[in-house]
């Protein structure tokens, strides 16, 4: 199972828990299956079937640029953080 | 990674190659098309900071007999109120509509109201001026923490504040609040020996680019528009044109002349999509120009900003907890940098417990913009103030506290991801091993006050999508065709990345940026990525045209492309017995005919970038004033293609933060006006203003980049801010907060007025 | 659009006439009336030094100075610096100390250079310093570019030398 880091702003979704346990071979599945477990979060997360273009997805040390279809491993680390862009 | 580490091309120093156009003044910038039949264009900008438009009368001024057409926002086509991706940001259409024209509302002084274009550019002038606009006054809001108040003017009726898809309940000039936040602040204070809490402000500035904006635009009977003009990224000027305009991108050509600086300033377009509608209208030529005014008046500024920042260190000097809170102006639309600034504030350090809290605030000053690593040197302004406060009460050495607590390959960034393998530690032990750091300084000669500071910054660079076409004449040489705008030498630093991988040298590679019907789709030359990720679309170009004459070899010899090696440059492979070579050059002749190899790159990986800074400076107490005696920036660039231009680059930062720390800022008055939009008040650095800068470059190879590149633009200017004012703080003996350092504010500090 | 009036010059060693309006800058002129782009407009009001040319022995800045006070002049602008022969030797050390990156401001500053350089063919860096100090650049810093000029100077002193 991955591990999703909780956005601290998204914690009042988890009762608090800023770290989950998801099950799922692409962030699609994990967003899926995350929302059956703390019902809300897709819609934090998605607009539809896309991420929200504020947020930014990495997976470990890697800023991921596949949106829903990335890939993610049982060993992968998830986060959701606040998108940013450069001058 | 190569195998062989030698490199032959990367690592020297050619001569750039635009380099002759741009010493004799014949290279060509936006402002120097020319049509024989062109209409120019002029905009009349709304001289309230804050109004409503109730009606415009553009009768008279169509009376001009110089004038052909004038425009208003209702030319504009109707966009929706939505949030849509635009390239490669994220953007409200109806938001960058508005701040091409005003249509409701006037938001900040200098918001284009109106448009006309005529058969000379004083007509112009003439006929905005005749435009008749009925405003309704609203009071502006000019301070953040002012515009957060619960009574304070709104700008948009319908904005609410986003929060991780969570309504809050806000201000309604907060666009937006993010969080970053991991163990436990609580605890970690309270383990703290030490805490340090202070209040920060930096001003309003600009990125000051010397070429003002500029925008020649054509359309044709079919269709086609075509636009001349200075920018960052042709392609983020076709995608913005394209939904303002609500035409198809193919109809779009936008041609990339030589640009004039921009730092993040010519990304956002202004008035290109005026100078369409007014082409599309006339069908004529438009040429517009800004005026320097119109510059500082009416284009995205840094956003000035209010950072609280609240650290805990132990006795050891270990980091325990860190919290801030960034509170950054967006100006008059939502999109500050403020996301970025929270990102990098505590970036260089490991620290196991900190929050950090983000604010977007809108008011009425110009729609903010990029510029160089946007919102980090705000943020480290902030931070890096508050570490040298707490090694100042712990008495310790600020680079040892920093090779303490310094972030290293597999500690948490502080936004949750983990670092990949970085040099920020390496660009500290540079820093304390530097004979500038070694060198003690008199704190007090003839009277005057001499300080020293350090400070160390973060930017995390970026990859994106890039495109470059390689083009093997008959002779040998190669074309590189690629979109980048070169605004600093990357002509020539991709140009030699291909030259490496194909054995040649620079002289041998012709690279041409060209327009958007001539290359794939290339992302801006910003976020430090350019030599990066269009570095690597060259070398994947290359490796495609290596193959490619392999084969070509292959066939002469008669030998499988296996059997044909390559090694500096020459094709290598034995036959019979016999050793067989043939030269790059001698190839191209027997290929017979073109080789082309055409790239997209979109890659990941660019490797965060680090730097460190020194600076030894006097504060003439009678007067206030600061002069920098020396400075020494070092930064991890991972691999140095062209180590004259990543020096530049780092110099020019440095230059551009001194004017920060201690000149620049935008005055306003209580109507909202700027008070100073000219270079005589608006105060850049000189030649005369600053020393030698000595930079330093530090290379821990990117894993991410074959030959180690990570980017090297943006880093350079967020150090200097705190590095300045730790410095001035420690030759004055008071801890200088607000930016920037003018010298009433230093002798205001001094207790001297 | 006022009456325009008749102006005789010589610019970069040829004579030239141009008409052109009592209100247009010398900048205008150059650029609009006779397409010497290479001198630039950054501010219009004469801070930035990109529009820098040479009027006599004076630099000026000709965003401030009339077209029709040309008359009677000798103009060089940047476009007149290199001869036949190749780049002038200031161009040249700009080139290899890498002084310029986006260049808006190089021309500028290679003019005022030739004329520092005329005066003071032996200047220290804070001379160089205080002497381009009209001249903005936001992308170098000036490191470079006081190398570049301080070692175009070497150079041209090593030409003198081996000319006597």
């Amino acid at each position: 199972m991955a591990l999703v880091s909780v956005p601290s702003l998204m914690q009042d979704l988890t009762a608090g828990q800023d770290q989950v346990n998801i099950e799922g071979e692409t962030i699609r599945e994990i967003i899926l299956n995350f929302d059956k477990v703390f019902p809300g979060v897709k819609d934090r997360l998605c607009d539809g079937d896309r991420i929200k273009p504020f947020i930014a997805v990495y997976i470990g040390s890697e800023l991921s640029q596949a949106g829903m279809r990335e890939l993610v491993s049982p060993d992968s680390e998830i986060h959701f953080v606040p998108a940013i862009s450069g001058g | 990674m190569p195998e062989d580490k030698e490199f032959k091309v990367i690592g020297t120093r050619p001569i750039r190659h635009d380099g002759i156009d741009k010493v004799t003044g014949r290279a060509a910038y936006g402002a120097d098309i020319h049509f024989p039949d062109m209409l120019h264009g002029k905009v009349l900008r709304s001289p309230y900071a804050h109004a409503r438009i109730k009606s415009i009368d553009i009768s008279k001024a169509s009376s001009h007999p110089a004038v052909k057409c004038i425009i208003t926002s209702d030319d504009l086509p109707l966009v929706e109120d939505t949030i849509t991706e635009l390239g490669e940001t994220v953007i409200n259409l109806k938001y960058l509509s508005d701040n091409i024209l005003a249509s409701d509302k006037a938001l900040y002084k200098g918001h284009p109201v109106a448009a006309v274009a005529a058969t000379d550019p004083y007509a112009a002038e003439e006929a905005i001026n005749m435009i008749e606009v009925d405003y309704e006054i609203l009071e502006p809001v000019l301070d953040v923490r002012q515009a957060m108040e619960p009574d304070a003017p709104v700008l948009h009726e319908s904005l609410k504040t986003e929060s991780m898809g969570k309504g809050e309940d806000q201000s309604q000039n907060v666009a937006s609040h993010s969080q970053r936040k991991h163990g436990d602040l609580e605890a970690g204070f309270a383990a703290a020996d030490i805490i340090v809490e202070r209040d920060f402000s930096t001003a309003t500035i600009h990125q000051g680019y010397i070429e003002t904006h500029n925008a020649t635009a054509q359309y044709n009977e079919d269709g086609e528009l075509t636009v001349w003009c200075s920018t960052q990224g042709a392609f983020g000027v076709r995608d913005q044109l394209s939904k303002i305009l609500k035409m198809p991108v193919s109809k779009i050509k936008v041609v990339p002349m030589e640009i004039g600086g921009g730092f993040g300033g010519k990304v956002q377009v202004y008035i290109k999509p005026i100078a369409a509608l007014l082409a599309m209208k006339t069908r004529k030529p438009v040429k517009m120009t800004m005026t320097r005014t119109e510059v500082f008046e009416g284009t995205g500024p840094a956003p000035g900003s209010y950072i609280r920042v609240k650290l805990g260190a132990d006795k050891t000097g270990k980091i325990t907890a860190a919290e801030a809170h960034l509170i950054f102006e967006a100006g008059a639309y939502p999109g500050s940098a403020v996301g970025a600034g929270s990102l990098c504030i505590f970036a260089p350090y490991k620290i196991d417990n900190l929050q950090i809290d983000g604010y977007d605030v809108v008011l009425n000053k110009p729609k903010s913009s990029a510029y160089r690593a946007p919102g980090a040197p705000n943020a480290c302004f902030a931070s890096e103030c508050v570490i040298d406060e707490i090694c100042q009460k712990l008495d310790m050495d600020p680079i040892k506290f920093r090779l303490i607590n310094g972030a290293k390959e597999g500690d948490r960034r502080c936004d949750g991801p983990i670092y990949p393998k970085i040099g920020y530690l390496e660009t500290v032990e540079a820093a304390q091993q530097h004979g500038h750091y070694a060198e003690s300084i008199d704190k007090t000669p003839n009277g005057k006050l001499r300080g020293r500071g350090v400070a160390s910054g973060f930017w995390m660079n970026g990859g994106g999508r890039s495109s470059v076409t390689i083009n093997v004449n008959a002779d040998g040489r190669i074309n590189l065709i690629e979109g980048s705008t070169d605004i600093g030498g990357t002509r020539a630093s991709i140009a030699m990345q291909a030259a490496e991988v194909l054995g040649l040298s620079s002289e041998d590679i012709m690279p041409a940026v060209v327009d958007t019907d001539s290359v794939g789709y290339t992302g801006v030359t910003g976020g430090s990525r350019t030599t990066f990720a269009t570095g690597i679309a060259a070398i994947n170009a290359a490796e495609n045209i290596r193959a490619q004459m392999i084969g070509v070899v292959a066939n002469h010899w008669e030998l499988k492309p296996s059997d044909v090696k390559f090694k500096d440059g020459t094709f290598l492979a034995q036959k019979n017995g016999e050793e067989l070579q043939m030269t790059f050059k001698e190839v191209a002749a027997v290929a017979g005919g073109p080789l082309v190899g055409s790239v997209t790159a979109s890659p990941g990986g660019a490797g965060n970038g680090f730097a460190t800074h020194i600076v030894d400076l006097e504060v003439d107490s009678e007067t206030g004033k600061v002069d920098i005696l020396r400075y020494t920036a070092i930064q991890d660039v991972g691999r140095a293609i062209h180590p004259s231009y990543a020096e530049g680059q780092v110099e020019g930062g440095v230059a551009q933060g001194v004017g920060w720390a201690l000149s620049e800022g935008y005055l306003y008055n209580d109507e909202g006006h700027m008070t100073n939009a000219s270079f005589l008040d608006y105060r850049m650095p000189t030649s005369y203003d600053l020393p030698s800068i000595e930079t330093v470059l530090v290379e821990v190879p990117n894993p991410g980049h074959p030959y180690g590149v990570r980017g090297a633009g943006e880093v350079p200017l967020v150090p200097p801010l705190a590095a300045i004012a730790n410095a001035v703080s420690r030759a004055i003996g008071v801890r200088m907060t607000e930016l920037p350092m003018s010298p009433d504010r230093v002798l205001e500090a001094m207790g001297s007025i | 659009m006022s009456k325009k009036t008749h102006v005789q010059t010589e610019i970069n060693g040829e004579g030239i006439e141009f008409l052109c309006e009592p209100r247009q800058s010398l900048l205008e002129v150059l650029r609009d009336e006779l397409h010497l782009t290479g001198a630039k407009e950054g501010c219009n009001n004469g801070n930035c030094g990109a529009c820098t040319v040479l009027m006599g022995d004076r630099i000026v800045n000709s965003c401030i100075v009339l077209g029709v006070e040309a008359e009677g002049e000798k103009i060089e602008t940047i476009e007149g610096i290199a001869t036949s022969e190749g780049l002038h030797p200031i161009q040249q050390k700009f080139l290899e100390h890498a002084a310029l990156q986006c260049g808006i401001c190089t021309p500028g500053f290679i003019v005022s250079s030739k004329a520092l350089l005329e005066q003071n063919p032996t200047p220290s860096e804070e001379d160089v310093r205080f002497w381009l100090a009209g001249n903005l650049c936001r992308c170098t810093g000036y490191h470079k570019i006081v190398e570049a000029v301080m070692d175009a100077a070497k150079a041209l002193n090593t030409e003198v030398a081996d000319n006597a």
